[in-house]
């Protein structure tokens, strides 16, 4: 895993470079008459991981949905890959959609293909390739995210929660995405499947050079690999930037979040060993 | 495809210097061009076959990705076996990384089994005949354990699920009250205007009204009304329990130590034992308007005399034989829909299947159950 301070140099490097992936103007979107995100303004740059998070209902998923462009919106602007999705032609806004990946949060696998069809579904839906090469490189992405080849003939019924995550992660990156999404990925997994979990995304992310917009309740996954953070309340960005500043922000939710009863315990632990590395504990016999 | 996503294709070219070989690949090694990809990385071992020593210099690769680096490592793993060193330079650090991760290890397929047609063809055979068995005996077991669970409730009336049961009846019987009169005014009218057509070659059109009392009554009300049941309200129950069972419901009520059989299917199941009766009376009602108007529209037999011919055609057996079968039609679509839709397993595609299979399963018992109870009452002679 990478240390926090090449992540860390590695978010300056990008933040001087500006390369602004996805931009949200003044975004509102609603349904009926309750309006969930009012006005709300980000920007997301190549490169980084940014954390989306913030409190049931504030609109994260909602936030996520817009911008995926599954949900319409009422007012403002989204600029992806510089291109304002709206204004595209439908040939030219699926091209933008094959640049993106998604890790929906209960993994929304294909029921009826098995794990390696649902990889190559991406790759034989919008690219022509041989059989024996995709079939090579579905193999390859299971690997990368530390699948094992016997996972790959088995349907989404028959594997673990964890194992639906990483395949449905495969599944998100068959196309090699500069962009992906992922909606709390480590929600509903083990502790130690979850640190595995965030460990593998920073060892991709770093790998294939990804953006990684990743919406989280998870402080371990903020602390761990994101480089920025940004938090949702009442349907806007109430802060973003690194979770330093995030840490010292005293905005109510802000506090409650991070210096709450589990929150606090966990901030607590990370600033007083923010500079030992991290070590196996010794294993008795 | 726009020009920038075509991009710049891949390609290499082959420099021989006394220092050995040298192969400078450039543009876009990436997926994009999938079959350009493969077609260059397969002239890379053909041209450096007979070499011993090759350098790939990626100074020139523009994009790189996994299907790209996983070429040239497969190349490279090709080479290596045919004893050409191969070594890579100008390697920027981030395809570094992707080249590592994406080094060359054999996907070894699954031994595809080749099996005999024939024996394929038996072996089929032989587990759809097994299956078929499986299932009878799967059937019986159900209908054994709804019925128990059914003397259970009779035993302890507070555990009936009254608002469950109307609900269902309100569901399979009531909403179902439109369609089945529609069809089985049209039924009604359509045999009567063929009885006529037909009788009056004969001079003997009156007795139309015969042929659709006794047809209707005894058969076609309760048959398609049984039909139409079986496809509307037997596919709803088994695609309810699927996806029930999908989501780990029905398992939610076992851990519960609530029966399945009990809250979920034995109110299905009671609501269409009193709706199919019910509806096969108004199905009966239906067709003989049906054939009446018919009737008097090609035959000029008058609603009146329409009546007075149907008194003496029919008795009140006529109208039983048909009635006393809806019963058991509904039982027989209830136990194949429910049976059906906790066999769900856990895919859309499972979920599919199962009620493909109840709709075709039940009107398929729901004919052949006709055709017994035919031979049945022709046999007692009723």
């Amino acid at each position: 895993m990478s240390s926090p301070s090449t992540n860390a140099d590695g978010a300056v490097q990008q933040r001087q470079n500006r390369d602004v992936i996805i931009s949200v103007r003044d975004l509102v979107v609603g349904f009926g008459d309750r309006t969930i995100v009012k006005g709300l303004n980000l920007d997301v740059f190549r490169g980084e991981v940014l954390g989306v998070v913030g409190g049931s209902g504030q609109g994260k998923s909602v936030l996520t949905r817009a911008i995926l462009g599954l949900v319409p919106t009422r007012a403002g602007a989204i600029r992806i890959f510089g291109q304002d999705r709206d204004a595209l032609a439908p040939t030219e806004r699926r091209i933008l959609e094959q640049r993106w990946g998604v890790l929906f949060q209960n993994g929304a696998l294909f029921s009826g293909l098995t794990v390696k069809q649902n990889i190559q579904m991406p790759m034989r839906e919008t690219r022509d390739i041989s059989q024996h090469l995709m079939d090579e490189l579905a193999m390859l992405k299971l690997e990368l995210v530390g699948l094992g080849p016997d996972a790959a003939d088995k349907f989404p019924s028959e594997l673990s929660g964890g194992m639906v995550k990483r395949a449905a992660l495969a599944r998100a990156l068959a196309l090699d995405p500069e962009l992906v999404f992922l909606d709390e990925p480590t929600s509903g997994l083990d502790p130690i499947s979850a640190a595995e979990f965030d460990e593998l995304i920073g060892t991709l992310q770093q790998t294939l050079g990804l953006t990684v917009f990743m919406v989280t309740h998870d402080l371990d996954s903020l602390y761990s690999i994101c480089d920025r953070v940004a938090a949702l309340a009442e349907g806007r960005v109430i802060a973003a930037g690194p979770l330093e500043t995030l840490l010292e922000s005293d905005h109510p939710w802000l506090k409650a979040y991070f210096h709450g009863v589990r929150g606090g315990r966990l901030t607590a632990a990370r600033i007083e060993h923010k500079d030992e590395e991290w070590k196996p504990a010794p294993t008795t016999r | 495809m726009t020009v920038a996503a075509m991009g710049r294709p891949p390609k290499f070219t082959r420099q021989s210097s006394p220092e050995g070989v040298r192969l400078s690949l450039s543009g876009d090694w990436t997926l994009v061009a999938s079959h350009r990809l493969e077609e260059e990385s397969r002239r890379i071992v053909e041209e450096a076959r007979g070499d011993r020593l090759i350098v790939i210099d990626l100074a020139q690769v523009s994009q790189l990705d996994t299907a790209g680096a996983w070429l040239i490592n497969r190349a490279r793993h090709d080479l290596a076996r045919r004893d050409v060193a191969v070594a890579l330079e100008h390697v920027r650090p981030e395809y570094s990384t992707l080249l590592e991760e994406a080094h060359y290890r054999a996907f070894d397929a699954p031994a595809r089994p080749n099996f005999n047609v024939i024996f394929v063809l038996l072996s089929d055979l032989g587990q759809s005949t097994v299956d078929a068995l499986h299932e009878f005996y799967r059937g019986v077991s159900f209908l054994g354990e709804l019925v128990s669970s059914m003397i259970y409730v009779a035993s302890r009336p507070h555990r009936f699920r009254l608002t469950s049961l109307v609900a269902q009846i309100e569901l399979i019987g009531f909403r179902s009250v439109p369609i089945i009169i529609l069809i089985n005014v049209l039924v009604g009218g359509i045999v009567a205007q063929q009885g006529i057509f037909q009788l009056l070659k004969f001079g003997a059109s009156s007795y139309t009204v015969s042929l659709i009392g006794i047809l209707v009554l005894r058969e076609l009300g309760v048959l398609l009304t049984s039909i139409m049941i079986a496809g509307r309200s037997g596919s709803a129950i088994t695609a309810e329990l699927g996806s029930m069972k999908m989501r780990e419901e029905v398992d939610a009520l076992l851990v519960m130590g609530l029966s399945p059989i009990e809250v979920l299917i034995a109110p299905r199941v009671l609501g269409l034992i009193i709706s199919l009766p019910i509806l096969t009376f108004i199905a009966d009602i239906a067709a003989l308007f049906g054939g009446m108007i018919v009737s008097w529209w090609y035959g000029g037999i008058s609603p009146v005399a329409f009546a007075s011919l149907l008194k003496e055609a029919i008795a009140l057996h006529t109208f039983l034989v048909g009635i006393i079968k809806a019963p058991f039609m509904a039982l027989v679509i209830g136990l194949i829909a429910s049976m059906d839709g906790l066999a769900t397993k856990g895919s859309a595609e499972s979920l599919g299947q199962q009620v493909t299979s109840s709709v075709v399963k039940s009107i398929f018992m729901v004919i052949v159950m006709d055709g017994l109870f035919a031979v049945f009452f022709a046999s007692i002679d009723y």
